[in-house]
């Protein structure tokens, strides 16, 4: 996973050509706790980066989905929405939440950086 | 992702979070629950084990086994000498003389104006000897409230919160696992006539475990049968570590605040912060009939007022279920066509219902069971219905 660059607000982006696949992370997902319900914007949505796009909702809290880049969304993982669980249990994997085409690509956290962002 | 929820972890409406005082307190047990592979939260002033997983199978296992808590966040007050009976009286709702010894009683400390400044349970452990439990984060507002109260009464108050470890054993299968515990055996002298298969709901009893007295209550705050047990700091660890040699052949995982919260809430159960507070009287939380009970003769601090009770248009606690997954939490509204006629306090997707619950505080006019209202769940309107409480009653 050494090729996936992350967010602020806790997301991973993994970028192939000009689409992104766009989850959140392992670590945001253990502050969650169990997910329950996962809302996401359909393909075909445009978005705009810093916006909130979806929310997340474990038994305990509610976290937003926000866009990391500027685009139009591709596909929205069904397999999350049908079974919330696999954010916590593949978060970067199975678990990921959406594939945007983007326009051009915001400076973003290596996996270092993040890291550094995490360390308590 | 951001967390957004300001009830996500913690007991006061503000909330922890990482950015909350550091001095947290620890457990006699944040040893014992750090090597079970806890993540802690901030618990009203306490560093305390949120989920040790997943909380979800926290939840479920409480419900089909048993699930091991460290409450030990609790405050706990000893009450003695000739007067403790009449001090508890004048001090709080219950009618605490009234109460035999070896049992306990849900009860509330209430300000002048009938206002909570804490819900408590009070045990009778002998003749003018007390133990009073209350919310880690009102264990100041109640040390004062008490410390004020018992002038002129012939009575002793002790806090008993640093010397005191609280474990929770909560589930169908909690009495087998303490009956399965090596060196956790009856104290004769201080069982008063109980035994593990015998004691009531809402009683206590003294134990040993490696010889060191621990009282014993079947008591909790999951909906299920279940006990809690209070003992000394010191020998905390090795009980926690002894349940869970006991209880793990049976189902005993250790579970944490997170699944707490979602079984009280299942369980109807008020958590303080939320359904009950300063400006909200008893009556309007469903608990009229604590406070004050029919029975008890003798004044009490909030008598008067909880005696005349709340205003006729005062919101009332009720029961909100809707369907699909997702939830209303706390500090939603709660809206009857375009007027707001309410605020939830607690919510959730129901682990074991599989449907959206919440606690709401809504117009009398709207709260009979069977009315349909909207949840207002960040923008989108969600239709609830008003049920009765509990969400969730065990199987007796």
């Amino acid at each position: 996973m050494s090729d996936l660059k992350y967010t602020a607000e806790h997301e991973w982006v993994a970028v192939d050509g000009d689409v992104a696949t766009v989850g959140i992370t392992a670590y945001a997902a253990d502050k969650l706790g169990d997910v329950v319900y996962v809302d996401l914007p359909a393909a075909g949505s445009s978005l705009a980066s810093g916006a909130i796009v979806g929310e997340i909702e474990s038994t305990k809290s509610v976290g937003e989905l926000f866009a990391p880049v500027d685009g139009e969304v591709v596909e929205a993982n069904q397999a999350v929405i049908d079974d919330p669980s696999l954010v916590n249990s593949d978060p970067t994997g199975a678990g990921w939440m959406i594939r945007v085409r983007f326009t051009e690509l915001p400076t973003l956290l290596s996996a270092e950086e993040y890291a550094a962002l995490t360390a308590e | 992702m951001t967390d957004t929820d300001p009830t996500a972890s913690g007991d006061t409406p503000d909330g922890p979070g990482p950015d909350a005082a550091p001095a947290l307190r620890r457990s006699p047990l944040h040893a014992a629950t750090t090597a079970a592979g806890a993540s802690f939260t901030d618990f009203g002033g306490w560093d305390m084990p949120l989920r040790y997983g997943s909380d979800l199978a926290e939840h479920h296992a409480v419900r089909q086994a048993a699930g091991l808590f460290d409450i030990s966040h609790m405050a706990e007050f000893g009450v003695g000498g000739a007067q403790a009976a009449a001090f508890l009286d004048a001090a709080l709702a219950a009618d605490v003389s009234a109460i035999a010894v070896s049992r306990a009683k849900y009860t509330m400390i209430l300000a002048e104006d009938g206002g909570v400044i804490d819900d408590l349970i009070v045990y009778r452990n002998a003749e003018d000897e007390y133990l009073v439990v209350a919310n880690a984060g009102n264990h100041d507002a109640v040390a004062t409230a008490l410390g004020e109260r018992i002038h002129g009464f012939e009575a002793t108050l002790t806090d008993a919160t640093d010397a005191l470890a609280l474990i929770a054993v909560q589930g169908p299968v909690a009495r087998e696992i303490l009956a399965a515990t090596d060196e956790l055996e009856h104290d004769d002298a201080k069982a008063i006539g109980h035994t593990l298969d015998t004691l009531p709901y809402y009683a206590c009893m003294g134990m040993t475990f490696q010889g060191r007295p621990l009282l014993v209550a079947r008591t909790g705050y999951t909906g299920e049968d279940g006990f809690e047990l209070y003992v000394d700091a010191a020998t905390a660890p090795l009980l926690w570590d002894a349940l869970l040699t006991a209880g793990a052949p049976l189902g005993l995982v250790p579970a944490g605040l997170a699944a707490r919260d979602t079984l009280r809430l299942e369980a109807g159960m008020p958590l303080y912060g939320h359904e009950l507070g300063l400006d909200i009287q008893p009556a309007q939380a469903g608990l009229g009939r604590i406070a004050p009970p029919k029975t008890k003769t003798a004044d009490f601090v909030g008598r008067a007022a909880v005696g005349a009770g709340p205003a006729a248009d005062a919101r009332v606690l009720v029961g909100l279920a809707a369907e699909g997954r997702r939830a209303g939490r706390a500090g939603y509204a709660v809206l009857d066509g375009d007027a707001t006629v309410g605020e939830i306090t607690s919510g959730a997707l129901s682990p074991t219902l599989g449907h959206p619950i919440a606690l709401a505080f809504v117009d009398p006019a709207v709260a009979a069971v069977g009315q349909t209202l909207d949840l207002d769940v960040r923008g989108s309107r969600i239709p609830a219905r008003v049920v009765a409480l509990p969400f969730y009653s065990r199987k007796k």
